[in-house]
């Protein structure tokens, strides 16, 4: 009997958190515990001539300083691996765990203090000299290819990271019989992570017993202990991660980072527990984040605005090291062209190093970057034909007699990129309805006679979700009678605990309460993957649905002997097995656990194993692709260029829903995201590579205050791609936002001729636009 | 040496006595002195609210202030805040049933200070909600489930009287 899925269940980590209760890294206190604090680079690019670090020993307090020459590491010359190779990379430059002889960006690690105190290990950073000389810094990507621009590492000879391609049709014919072809040219800039919760790093080592425990704030606890076995040279099952409560991850702590290297290895050579937090102004810095990406691109049409070709160019600003393959340029390029169906396409990206802190994805990944270029185009052809935005897309929607459609594009690994089910056009209906579209003409009307600027901006996305190959789950019955569930699937926020207790609650008869959970400890769980891209409800949740059936086939099984009765007459409800229609002819899941579960000298029933419990690792066979179409209202001050949000529409398809409650958090949680890449967050450096943003009163996060009342409506399109039908909904709220929120501004602005060609659309850019637009229109 | 004061600060109803360094700010003090943990640290330099604890009743930033300047005060932290017998704070509850947190780093910020603002304005708008946690960052949530949260607190709050 299903009744929790697909419930509005009120989430089971709550009470703890609500309380003060929660274990966040920082939170943890382990006895004869130091503190460490990191001096990084001040200095865009620089050749490291010397450091001194005697004066900070000396410091009262201090325990140690560390070089990357003092690292106790197997192999200290050597950089850190490459998370995710690729043909695709020409220039393989990834860091060290601290600087050697050059710096690259500033935030880059040089040199930690370990001391009694946080304060105190601040105190001796003061005192560590490093003599730099500083070395010409590349700080925009546009014109980092150029034959003058300085080299973003000695010894390279240009400053190409890497280069790919996604290509399909024949795009020459598509541009050759176009009765139009548009061109457009823009920049998209996304912001950093800013989770509230900023990295953290937590080691102890017991050489003794079993080596190294590392609490991390991570997103990725199986890929830190690959990584870091790895570079340690050591068994993996030695490193035991542990990722507690994290308070955010949006991406950037799905990598690896060199924190995560020095505060295990200088714990085990001061054989003290080793603790660093990382603070605001380092989170700007040393977390990796996105940033530019400047588009060139044209699109051919036929005379109704059906798209046929779209091809084109992208440069993505890679910062100075690569520690993530080329995962931004890949999810860039392979979500084109989105919803619509297009016969042919051809684009290159180049993603090039400068000497800013290293990017790597941030919530949508480049999935945001792509879905907006493509969106652009469509409004681009709507603007040029003099046609309604919506009915642009509306001709250009894959249809859902489509599906499963093949887009043509190829994915990371080789294969299709296919979408597997969905009513695009229904999608758009419900969010052009629930945002009153047709009604709007007459609130713009309305505004404009009061000397108001009001605009409306469509748009539409696809999502590919749940990437593989796997996220395992145990499902175990104890004696107690209550589920204990472990899986690896780290959680920063989403609500894992709740989700995986609504499927097995259903499949084992038990309330969500019954349900005990562990997650994201590499001890407690042998292998996992990690929670990114919208992956864990569409593999985790089959594991867990899979683990619970078969428990749940054991224990009619088991019941059926005990109660002599047959398997077809049983029930499973309120945490026991009963034969139908005689409610007193009963076993409790704990009876029927204990009997898999006998001490010494106890008996197995023949044909069972021990322990009441199953482990999947099912998945989904593919990428369930999500979609979504967005609608957004704006007021434009045009003497100010403040753009002010009044309604955002949202109706998203992310298949079944478990929990329809913790879907809507995070689309809206997603959109304002989106929002705030829209309209305020920047990162800003000079031209020397100095960062200019590294507090929030300089670099904007969306707030309550200018955030609008999103309503949303839902269309389940079942996934065929796993047995509950399910996708991500992690990113659908973000990757379609800013295109909205850009075209609803062109729209109130469509008197002055406004074209946006850049975002963060603030108030300076825009009132400039809005000047020269006003200028042209006088001569 | 650093320099160093004995206080005394009543938290959470209860005295703690405490030889601490003057530089020392209020959140830190809380969280590793007296290990109170739940007052969370986003941004150190006063902005993000997640770190805001009430003093003699009134929302602090405890990152902005000393543990020092607390001498001789009260202060109650998010783990004071619900009753003796473990019964949510009516902010509390509503965040529970409004899906008012995600990853709960913002949230003792954001319940300490609603739970502030209702006092004084036990009926608000939804404007004059949002306005009131602008001084509070939410990465996760979006804030529409922190505002129909504080809300339907202030509902409950004014029918307890
Ligand atoms: S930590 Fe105090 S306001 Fe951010
Ligand atoms: S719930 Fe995560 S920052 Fe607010």
């Amino acid at each position: 009997m299903v009744r929790y899925t697909g419930a509005e269940v009120q989430r089971m980590e709550d009470p703890r958190l609500l309380t003060g209760h929660g274990r966040y890294v920082d939170d943890i206190h382990v006895h004869g515990m130091l503190h460490a604090a990191f001096l990084r680079s001040s200095h865009a690019h620089a050749r490291i001539r010397s450091i001194d670090t005697s004066a900070a020993q000396a410091l009262a307090g201090v325990h140690g300083v560390f070089t990357q020459a003092d690292l106790a590491v197997p192999d200290t010359a050597q950089a850190m691996n490459q998370l995710y190779p690729a043909p695709v990379i020409h220039q393989d430059i990834t860091q060290h765990p601290m600087a050697t002889d050059e710096v690259c960006y500033v935030g880059q690690t040089v040199a930690l203090v370990a001391a009694d105190s946080r304060a105190i290990a601040e105190d001796a950073l003061a005192l560590i000299n490093v003599d730099y000389e500083p070395l010409p810094a590349v700080v925009d990507c546009r014109t980092a290819q150029a034959d003058d621009a300085p080299l973003a590492h000695i010894g390279s000879d240009n400053n190409l990271a890497g280069q790919l391609k996604s290509a399909f049709g024949d795009i020459d014919d598509a541009f050759a019989k176009a009765d139009h072809v548009f061109a457009a040219s823009f920049m998209q800039h996304r912001g950093g992570c800013h989770s509230m919760e900023t990295r953290g790093v937590l080691a102890v080592d017991n050489p003794h017993e079993d080596g190294l425990t590392i609490w991390s704030s991570t997103q990725c606890p199986y890929l830190v202990r690959r990584a870091l076995a790895n570079h340690l040279g050591e068994p993996e099952d030695r490193v035991r991660i542990i990722a507690p409560d994290v308070g955010g991850g949006f991406g950037p702590k799905a990598g690896f980072y060199a924190e995560e290297i020095v505060i295990p290895v200088v714990a085990r050579q001061l054989g003290r527990p080793l603790k660093w937090i990382e603070d605001r102004r380092e989170h700007f810095t040393a977390t990796t984040g996105q940033r530019d990406q400047h588009w060139d691109l044209e699109v051919a049409c036929d005379k109704d605005g059906r798209m046929l070709g779209l091809r084109g160019t992208v440069t993505h600003e890679n910062g100075a090291y690569m520690p993530y393959g080329a995962l931004l340029p890949f999810t860039s390029v392979t979500p084109l062209p989105g919803s619509y169906a297009i016969p042919a396409l051809d684009v290159t990206l180049n993603f090039v190093f400068t000497n800013t802190t290293p990017t790597t994805p941030v919530r949508g990944a480049g999935r945001p970057y792509g879905i907006y270029a493509v969106e652009r185009m469509v409004e681009t052809i709507a603007r040029e034909l003099g046609l309604d935005p919506a009915e642009v897309r509306r001709r250009n929607f894959v249809r859902a007699d489509q599906m499963p459609y093949e887009t043509g594009a190829k994915l990371r690994d080789g294969m299709p990129v296919r979408y597997d089910s969905g009513d695009y056009h229904a999608c758009q209906d419900k969010a052009l309805e629930l945002a009153d579209y047709t009604g709007f003409k007459a609130r713009q009307e309305a505004a404009r006679a009061q000397g108001r600027y009001l605009g409306i901006g469509v748009s539409a996305c696809i999502e590919d979700t749940g990437v593989g190959p796997y996220e395992g789950t145990t499902v175990r019955i104890e004696p107690s009678g209550k589920i204990m569930v472990r899986t690896g699937a780290a959680s920063q926020g989403q609500g894992h605990h709740t989700m995986i207790a609504q499927i097995v609650s259903d499949q084992l008869g038990v309330r969500p309460d019954d349900v005990l959970f562990e997650a994201a400890d590499t001890g407690k769980f042998p292998q996992g993957v990690g929670t990114i891209g919208s992956r864990v409800t569409a593999n985790v949740g089959p594991s867990s649905f899979d683990a619970s059936n078969q428990v749940r086939e054991t224990v009619l099984k088991l019941a059926a002997e005990t109660l002599e009765a047959s398997e077809q007459d049983l029930e499973l409800e309120d945490g026991e097995v009963r034969v139908t229609g005689a409610p007193d002819v009963k076993v409790t899941l704990g009876e029927l656990a204990l009997k898999l579960a006998p001490m010494s000298g106890g008996k197995i029933p023949a044909g069972f194993s021990p322990s009441l419990e199953a482990t999947s690792y099912l998945g989904s066979s593919g990428s369930p692709v999500a979609s979504g179409s967005n609608v957004a209202e704006v007021e434009v001050d045009i003497g100010t260029g403040e753009v002010r949000v009044l309604r955002y529409s949202v109706a998203h398809d992310c298949g079944t829903m478990i929990n329809p409650m913790m879907v809507d958090g995070q689309i809206i949680g997603g959109v304002v995201h989106g929002i705030g890449n829209a309209l305020f967050e920047r990162m800003i450096y000079d031209d020397q590579g100095q960062p200019l943003t590294t507090n929030y009163g300089e670099y904007l996060l969306p707030l309550a205050s200018e955030m609008p009342h999103i309503d949303i409506v839902h269309q389940e399109s079942p996934s065929p791609l796993n047995p509950l039908g399910v996708k991500g909904a992690g990113e659908g709220g973000t990757i379609p936002a800013a295109p909205a929120i850009v075209a609803a501004i062109e729209n109130a602005l469509v008197d002055f001729g406004v074209v946006i060609d850049y975002y963060p659309v603030d108030p300076q850019y825009l009132t400039g636009l809005i000047d020269a637009a006003q200028a042209q229109a006088a001569e | 040496m650093a320099d160093t004061r004995e206080i005394t600060v009543t938290i959470n109803g209860q005295a703690e006595t405490r030889a601490v360094e003057t530089r020392t700010n209020l959140a830190d003090f809380l969280r590793h002195e007296v290990e109170l943990t739940g007052t969370h640290v986003g941004c150190e330099h006063g902005v993000c609210g997640a770190c805001t604890v009430l003093v003699d009743g009134d929302a602090v930033r405890s990152c902005l202030m000393l543990a020092v300047q607390a001498d001789g005060h009260e202060v109650t932290s998010i783990e004071g805040l619900a009753a003796d017998d473990g019964t949510l704070h009516p902010v509390q509850d509503a965040f529970w049933k409004n899906h008012g947190l995600q990853c709960g780093f913002c949230t003792p910020g954001m319940v300490i200070s609603i739970a502030a603002f209702l006092k004084d304005n036990p009926d608000p708008t939804e404007e004059e909600v949002r306005s009131a946690i602008s001084g509070n960052i939410c990465r996760c949530t979006g804030y529409q489930g922190i505002v129909a949260a504080a809300l339907e607190a202030a509902k409950t709050m004014r029918q307890e009287g």
